[in-house]
């Protein structure tokens, strides 16, 4: 294209013999062998690297030289161990049954449970809580039911827990582990020798589990705004902690420098305890989040720029909210066509700017909060509990609403106002408020 | 809160008759200022001193004149937003040049705090403000982007019309000490608040003059005519009105649940 345009070539190449090339090559990909093209498109168009399927198996047909006919006939399996005399089909070639066991004999795999003689049983198993008798069957229910627990129980004649059960069975087949081992350096390798089982904190285990399937819905949020609590706090000591080791080898490095400037001016002031640190380069850690500290750490520094300070502020206020609440705020600014950074910064320029920024964050969490009970009444209205406050459908419409009406700064109340009526089917009266405005803001314009 | 009511009369002096030996006489004296320097470092708790400033620069096309190299001359510069003399709080201003620039650590020493060059390259430009004495011995670090090339990129560039971009900042200082405050108390460049009444400070100390040549009037800055005005009253404004909008949205809210 561009390059045969430099080289002066002709653009229109002849068109007739790549046609002809790109047919051929189509075809071939269509028809691979052996499968059918819908299915080696389910492959994504390639072979696979290890064919799964031999294709030449595939379309195989019985050899001309084979009779193969189907029989009804009797067989046994070496995984029963009564007589029990079955039928199957069996495919007979040239009169020839199959041989060999029952092909799914291999699958009857079962549990070496522990068998221990009277002997053994009086020496090393006796308990306090369990009679013989006790053992005895709780072994032979192990063995006929491949250690399944749950059903061991409920077939146990007397009622024992699960838990006790298992800690019986488990310690019996450790003792006799134990006891018949050559040395306690042969077994200590065995699992049930290093880790023994600990009944207490098994019915702690699943005590925990059937609380935590058991909590309602409000429990589980209200644990998840703690477990967030908690983090957010772990991580602002960190930071705090971080920023203070980064503080101090910073500190030492730049006081010798400015003590050296001191020697210039004549009076000399007493130089401050604080270590002397250019103001703006580091920031004090301000992660505590409270204003208040913010103001201290502040004045600490003796020095500082306003907008710094302004920064810092507004940091501290808004601490405690998400990302997406801050670019929230941060397009409400811009709607109502405020700078997100005062252009003119002065002491009342300032401190209008982050009451702002603070109401505005107060209106965002009334908002959000105004969703999450209008989810919640609506919810109990229908008796559905699909819809939870999260349903995109709801935080879409809620975030529409958003952005419609605050810019839409003369008639936003009358349009919120009617949604509202389309909702509730009930009229709602006219805010005395709604009248005022629009004489204000033509004020200020 | 403390008054200083009795300096040079203090109870602890004796009544002087007669010429006193030089000695004693030079004694005394020092004691005077050694008590007169401790009050003027007390510093006066909650209280804050707010110089405003505004910094940037201004560059000019050279026009016929630019050379690959310097097709720009900039100034660039700290001032005050009325113009006022900044000397008063600012003992030198260090500028930290590109360092492609000979000498990159250029040092004002007085007022006005500005350095002009010839380039053609824009850069950060590093401004590091030293105060008097009495004022901060902690320095304050400003950063201006350099700017020569206007916004409108498709205009002319024209060789009377400068490119200027300027950043408006308050200078805080919180718990000045007393002397500082005297001595800038009445002065057009400072903010100062308003102290409780009846509370009455040392006399205001006056700074050592460096310089002894003529002091530099700021207000016959030629380059003056191309500053601009910033005045808090717009953004003011434009707060209030927001700050209306945003309660208004807020007792909608509420209403309405």
């Amino acid at each position: 294209m561009d390059a045969k345009d430099i080289l002066g070539l002709p653009k229109t190449p002849l068109t007739v013999p790549q046609e002809k090339k790109s047919r051929p090559q189509k075809d071939s990909q269509r028809k691979p062998d052996g499968i059918s093209r819908e299915v080696y498109a389910l492959t994504g168009g390639l072979a696979p690297l290890m064919p799964a399927v031999d294709v030449s198996q595939l379309k195989r047909r019985p050899q001309s030289d084979e009779k193969v006919t189907w029989q009804w006939l009797p067989f046994t399996s070496s995984a029963r161990t009564d007589n029990l005399q079955l039928y199957h089909w069996v495919r007979v070639v040239n009169g020839v049954p199959p041989t060999g066991d029952y092909s799914f004999a291999k699958y009857n795999k079962s549990v070496n449970v522990v068998k221990y003689t009277d002997e053994e049983y009086e020496k090393y198993l006796t308990d306090p809580t369990w009679t013989r008798e006790e053992t005895d069957q709780l072994f032979e229910l192990c063995e006929r039911f491949d250690l399944r627990f749950i059903v061991i129980a409920d077939r146990f004649p007397s009622s024992r827990t699960v838990e006790d059960l298992k800690n019986r069975y488990y310690n019996v087949s450790r003792a006799i582990l134990v006891a018949r081992a050559a040395s306690p350096g042969d077994v200590s390798g065995h699992p049930l020798v290093k880790e023994p089982y600990n009944v207490s904190q098994e019915i702690e285990r699943k005590r925990a589990l059937s609380m935590i399937l058991s909590q309602t819905k409000q429990q589980e949020r209200k644990d998840a705004e703690v477990l967030a609590e908690a983090k957010r706090i772990t991580e602002a000591r960190i930071a705090a902690r971080s920023a203070e080791e980064s503080d101090m080898p910073v500190a030492s490095n730049v006081s010798p420098e400015s003590n050296e400037k001191n020697i210039i001016p004549v009076e000399t002031v007493s130089p401050s305890s604080n270590v002397q640190i250019p103001p703006t380069t580091v920031a004090p850690p301000t992660s505590t989040a409270d204003n208040l500290s913010t103001l201290n750490s502040l004045r600490g520094m003796r020095v500082y720029l306003r907008t710094y300070a302004l920064e810092q502020m507004v940091q501290a206020a808004s601490s405690s909210a998400g990302l997406r609440t801050i670019k929230r705020v941060e397009q409400t600014l811009q709607d109502l066509g405020v700078n997100l950074k005062p252009k003119v910064p002065t002491k009342s320029v300032c401190a209008e700017h982050l009451e702002l920024r603070k109401e505005i964050l107060t209106l965002l969490n009334l908002q959000k909060q105004l969703q999450y009970k209008e989810a919640e009444g609506s919810s109990h209205r229908d008796g559905s509990y699909a819809e939870t406050p999260g349903t995109p459908k709801r935080s879409q419409r809620a975030g529409e609403q958003d952005r419609t009406f605050i810019p839409d700064s003369i008639s936003f109340g009358g349009e919120r106002v009617g949604k509202r009526d389309q909702k509730r089917k009930a009229p709602a009266p006219p805010s005395p408020a709604q009248s005022k405005r629009p004489r204000k803001l033509k004020a200020s314009d | 809160m403390h008054s200083l009511s009795t300096k040079k009369h203090g109870p602890d002096q004796p009544d002087i008759v007669g010429p006193t030996p030089k000695s004693q006489r030079s004694k005394m004296v020092k004691s005077t200022e050694d008590g007169e320097k401790k009050n003027l470092n007390k510093r006066l708790k909650d209280v804050e001193i707010s110089v405003p400033i505004v910094y940037g620069n201004i560059a000019f096309w050279l026009g016929k004149k630019a050379s690959e190299y310097q097709s720009h001359k900039w100034t660039v510069y700290v001032r005050s937003p009325t113009n006022e003399d900044l000397g008063v709080v600012i003992k030198r201003a260090v500028f930290q040049l590109h360092s492609s620039f000979n000498n990159p650590t250029r040092v004002v020493e007085s007022p006005p705090f500005e350095l002009s060059e010839a380039g053609w390259g824009e850069f950060e430009i590093a401004i590091t403000l030293y105060f008097q004495s009495d004022v901060c011995d902690k320095l304050l670090n400003l950063y201006h982007h350099l700017k020569l090339y206007p916004e409108d990129e498709s205009g002319p560039m024209s060789a009377k019309k400068p490119v200027v971009v300027e950043s408006y900042d308050e200078i805080v200082f919180s718990e000045p000490s007393e002397g500082f405050f005297a001595r800038v108390q009445n002065h057009p460049a400072v903010i100062v608040p308003r102290l409780p009444a009846g509370f009455s400070l040392p006399p205001p100390v006056p700074l050592e003059d460096v310089n002894e040549k003529k002091r530099f009037d700021s207000k016959d800055n030629p380059l003056n005519q191309w500053f601009r005005n910033f005045s808090e009253a717009d953004e003011l404004l434009q707060l209030a009105a927001a700050r209306q909008q945003v309660s208004m949205n807020g007792l909608f809210s509420i209403c309405i649940y």
